[in-house]
């Protein structure tokens, strides 16, 4: 059972990075609303503070990993141009999307839309570790501040998931391939 | 305003949310002005592997980041009035990420 190296960094970006950012999601909402909404009632652990901030910290660390991934590593293997004459455009996804009508779409508004969206994600996230780092439960007493929070938060996970979804799709009609094998397992 | 007289000011909170508000406008700005003018796209052309890409994020990126320090300065201390930054956040928000929609781009280049 082999990978080629450029597949196993393509799956890193997506299922590494992207996945694990998006598992994370779910609890980054729940702590901030909850943090925001009883903080300043109930005496905060610091303990569950200092976690939470590594938390918030870390999921920032995986949007700017899977960003500049996706754009400087597997974005320039995406669109290589191929040498004139080349009829096989397998090692040229952008190519092969628009050489025909019924996948041209995917890189005109999947990728299109994909390589700009995706870098909402980490500016947001950002922030929003930022203002909990620095807020932590006092969030409770700035509604304003933790509607933003909780709104860039969201924009932050359509991001993703767009970007994720047409990653999906994407690799799916033109997949990112090439370089040296990488033997996971090899049969006896 | 303050929403509590015990809290800490909130410019802290304000300057990072406008900011990156502002950089997110500014890449959604960057991205369309990089597809529907030519010379602005090889402008953005800061490393040819990733082509335009790197430029329009690049720049955006600083500004953010300018903007976020720059508002930093003028608002830590202080209370701002978070509904109005809120309004022009999410504003900038909504039209970044209207920019940065294939369609949308084509809309407005009439294409």
């Amino acid at each position: 059972m082999e990978i080629s190296f450029r597949d196993m960094i393509t799956v890193l970006h997506g299922m590494g990075f992207g996945v694990l950012f998006m598992l994370a999601f779910s609890g980054a909402i729940g702590v901030i609303y909850a943090t925001a909404m009883v903080g300043s009632q109930r005496p905060a652990s610091g303990w569950h503070n200092t976690m939470f901030r590594f938390y918030l910290i870390s999921m920032a660390a995986l949007a700017w990993l899977a960003t500049l991934s996706g754009a400087y590593v597997i974005y320039p293997w995406y669109r290589a141009v191929p040498p004139a004459g080349t009829t096989d455009f397998s090692g040229y996804p952008r190519r092969l999307l628009l050489s025909s009508p019924l996948t041209a779409g995917w890189h005109d508004l999947g990728m299109e839309w994909k390589e700009h969206i995706a870098w909402f994600t980490p500016i947001a996230m950002t922030m929003v570790a930022y203002v909990f780092i620095k807020y932590g439960p006092q969030l409770a007493l700035h509604r304003q501040m933790r509607n933003a929070v909780l709104s860039f938060t969201a924009v932050a996970f359509f991001a993703t998931a767009v970007a994720g979804v047409f990653g999906a799709f994407l690799n799916k009609y033109a997949p990112v391939r090439g370089g040296p094998e990488i033997i996971l397992f090899q049969d006896r | 305003m303050a929403e509590r007289p015990d809290s800490l000011p909130n410019g802290s909170g304000a300057a990072a949310i406008l900011a990156a508000a502002i950089g997110s406008f500014a890449l959604g700005v960057f991205a369309f002005a990089g597809d529907a003018v030519p010379a602005v796209g090889r402008a953005f052309v800061f490393w040819p592997p990733t082509g335009a890409l790197s430029g329009v994020t690049t720049t955006a990126i600083a500004v953010w980041l300018v903007a976020w320090v720059g508002l930093s300065r003028r608002w830590a201390p202080r209370d701002i009035n978070l509904v109005r930054v809120n309004v022009a956040s999410g504003s900038m928000l909504i039209a970044a990420l209207l920019l940065t929609f294939p369609p949308f781009m084509d809309l407005l280049q009439g294409k």
